[in-house]
């Protein structure tokens, strides 16, 4: 395949029709596209008003707890002995990841439109934690799909929405997942069309969501270039994040693209290895399909059916990838790679061990890359990782995989 | 306008003032002989039009019963070039009863436009329809399936209000499909006042045929919607009559054949009935 010719910038997608060159779109079905539409009209206005952005920088300040710290990784640095490692603390955050930043926004945006009911898609939970979160905070009810495997993986979460008053409803379709999940909001919400704002947790489905979503993101990436240059005086010389949808890894990514210095890399779930089906590695192993919106990468067969992936991380376990990735990917700006479920397992550990810090398994998946990569650079060089959850939610799971009895 | 087998269908059918009865049902389902011998039973039971379902693992406009009907066509190796084999075989016996292959975008994608295109016309194909594929795509399959002599039929709903029918319907031929709710298919019917008054506003921007469905089981609702609309949709009721014969293995327990024939008979009374209705 001929390398595309090198943009002038990689900030200016979407175009009008939502394409990130061929990725991206609008493929639903005629019911949403009034609303689809609508959305996009509304988020339009939105950006431009100060009034939007000044109540969502607020509620960062004070119920998220923004700007997060930007952490230098002192004894994994020394243990490593190469490239300085500094994390972006996104798991700091109130509901324990980075998904309240996207949550919040688009809440403020169903708000605008006079929704009155909340649906969210989620895999691990914490999406549908933080949207049922704010859903609370802001007195409307929420129905969060999640697949009847996740829901029996991720308990505490489960748990946490209901306390929140939100209605959790498993779906047993395909394997139980994520992929699934969607399918099932999709159809309540080609059902509630009138009142209800569908709350996407990712970077992806049909436009304006890549985009939006990406903007409500980017606070992480935006905040990490004022702190490297308060604490090193200098950008970093690499950024890396983990790559399920692609919603923390766009945040991170997008106010850098510019900065050809900076090399990027996102980090997919590669599983059980990349030779059978086992694994979520859509960009490596994928590729470009329409599903769930939007034309991706996407793990598929000859026919264009879509497999079920596997991830130890349920968070990962999606067959596609945010359209924006897809075209980062092929224009040749951010390297794409997967890391194993046993990679991640043991990057688990030794942060837990040498940082007493408990990562998600999704930001695991990063950290085994910054792992094989840090002893590599000189020790003047920088790396920057988005921290973008922790493994509260995982030690369960972790255990089981470790063979240890809790 | 366009001269297909379903232009030809409709012209035939004003003459006969009656409406069309339209029947979906999942190619491949619950296997690929069985499916093409239900196929070739529906002309004789009634079915004016074929809408034949191609399967996809995804279907995110689709309730239970289409899903599951999917699955089964998937599990027994149902891909998209089986299901153009399944609409050749059929041509064969058949050269008038229009066919109107409907499902998803990314495997008529993943095969290829042009080739599918090329395919689907070589096996008598007379129109798409495409859920995921709104007018903001046109560009994906919609003009190139009418460069090819196709139609594409589009799916209008409570939603497509009066300052958006008019994008919808602008590469729409052969006919318009008014989905009659918001939501799934197989769903409850609504009242066939508020049916009427919107096929009404459809052809108030169109010349083409307006046929209606979701939620259409009975041989009464048939021949109540019927009296308003230029065609009646049947699908969730066809794939029920399927799967109600099928044991817990998966194997049938009497005729799928027999049984959709059965039902389609019914129907295709409704359908006939349903002017005279208004005429009284």
């Amino acid at each position: 395949m001929n390398t595309p010719a090198e943009p002038n910038s990689f900030r200016i997608g979407p175009d009008e029709q939502g394409m990130f060159g061929i990725f991206g779109g609008r493929f639903v079905a005629e019911t949403l596209m009034p609303l689809i539409l609508d959305l996009e009209a509304h988020w339009e206005a939105a950006k431009k008003d100060p009034a939007f952005k000044a109540e969502l920088e607020h509620l960062g300040t004070h119920y998220t707890g923004r700007p997060s710290p930007l952490y230098f990784a002192e004894r994994l640095t020394e243990h490593l002995g190469g490239a300085k490692i500094y994390f972006k603390r996104d798991e700091l955050n109130h509901t324990g990841s980075h998904k309240i930043n996207n949550c919040l926004g688009q809440i403020l945006l169903a708000r605008r439109m006079g929704k009155t009911r909340i649906i969210a898609e989620t895999g691990a939970g914490q999406h549908g934690v933080a949207t049922a979160t704010v859903a609370a905070r802001f007195g409307l009810p929420c129905v969060v799909y999640m697949g009847a495997t996740d829901v029996e993986r991720q308990a505490p979460n489960v748990f946490r929405m209901k306390l929140l008053g939100a209605e959790v409803k498993p779906v047993s379709a395909g394997h139980g997942t994520l992929k699934d999940a969607m399918n099932e909001a999709l159809r309540d919400w080609v059902t509630n069309v009138e009142n209800t704002y569908y709350l996407i947790g990712t970077a992806a489905g049909p436009h304006p969501y890549p985009e939006m979503v990406r903007d409500f993101q980017s606070v992480i990436g935006t905040e990490v270039r004022e702190q490297i240059l308060a604490a090193e005086g200098r950008l970093p010389d690499l950024l890396v994040a983990a790559v399920g949808g692609g919603s923390n890894a766009i945040g991170l990514f997008h106010p850098f693209l510019d900065e050809r210095k900076v090399a990027i890399v996102g980090v997919e779930a590669g599983g059980r290895g990349l030779e059978g089906d086992e694994h979520c590695a859509s960009l490596t192993a994928g590729r470009p399909g329409v599903l769930h919106g939007n034309r991706t990468y996407l793990l598929q067969n000859e026919d264009g059916q879509i497999k079920e992936g596997h991830s130890i991380s349920a968070g990962l376990d999606y067959p596609g990838i945010g359209p924006e990735h897809s075209w980062l990917k092929e224009s040749g700006r951010v390297e794409y790679v997967p890391i194993m479920d046993h990679e991640a397992l043991e990057a688990f550990q030794l942060l837990t061990r040498l940082e007493g810090i408990i990562p998600a398994l999704e930001p695991a998946h990063a950290l085994a890359e910054v792992i094989k990569r840090a002893p590599k650079m000189g020790k003047d060089q920088i790396i920057v990782m988005n921290l973008c959850g922790r493994g509260d939610k995982d030690v369960f799971s972790a255990a089981k995989h470790l063979g240890m009895e809790i | 306008m366009t001269h297909t087998r379903i232009d030809k269908a409709f012209a035939r059918l004003r003459a006969e003032n009656r409406p069309a009865l339209v029947t979906y049902f999942m190619a491949g389902d619950p296997d690929y002989e069985t499916a093409l011998r239900i196929m070739k039973a529906l002309p004789g039971a009634g079915s004016d039009i074929i809408e034949l379902g191609m399967p996809f693992s995804d279907p995110m406009a689709d309730g239970p019963a289409i899903q599951a009907a999917g699955q089964r066509a998937l599990k027994g190796g149902q891909t998209l070039a089986r299901t153009l084999e399944m609409a050749r075989a059929f041509r064969q016996g058949d050269d008038t009863t229009p066919i109107v292959m409907m499902g998803y975008y990314n495997p008529i994608y993943i095969y290829g436009v042009e080739r599918f295109l090329a395919d689907a016309r070589a096996a008598g194909i007379d129109g798409l329809i495409v859920v995921d594929l709104p007018p903001e795509m046109d560009e994906e399959l919609c003009l190139p399936a009418i460069g090819a002599g196709i139609n594409f039929i589009r799916l209008a709903t409570p939603t497509t209000d009066d300052k958006r029918l008019p994008k919808v319907l602008e590469n729409t031929s052969g006919f318009v499909y008014y989905v009659s709710m918001t939501g799934i298919t197989g769903s409850a019917l609504p009242d066939t006042s508020k049916v009427g008054a919107a096929v009404s506003r459809i052809k108030g921007h169109t010349s083409l045929p307006v046929c209606v469905g979701f939620g259409v089981k009975t041989a009464a609702q048939a021949r109540a919607i019927g009296a308003v609309a230029d065609g009646v949709v049947v699908g969730t009721a066809i794939v029920n009559a399927i799967a109600n014969v099928l044991g817990p293995d998966g194997r049938a327990t009497a005729d799928p054949a027999e049984a959709v024939s059965t039902l389609v008979r019914g129907l295709a009374g409704g359908v006939r009935e349903a002017r005279l209705a208004t005429a009284e």
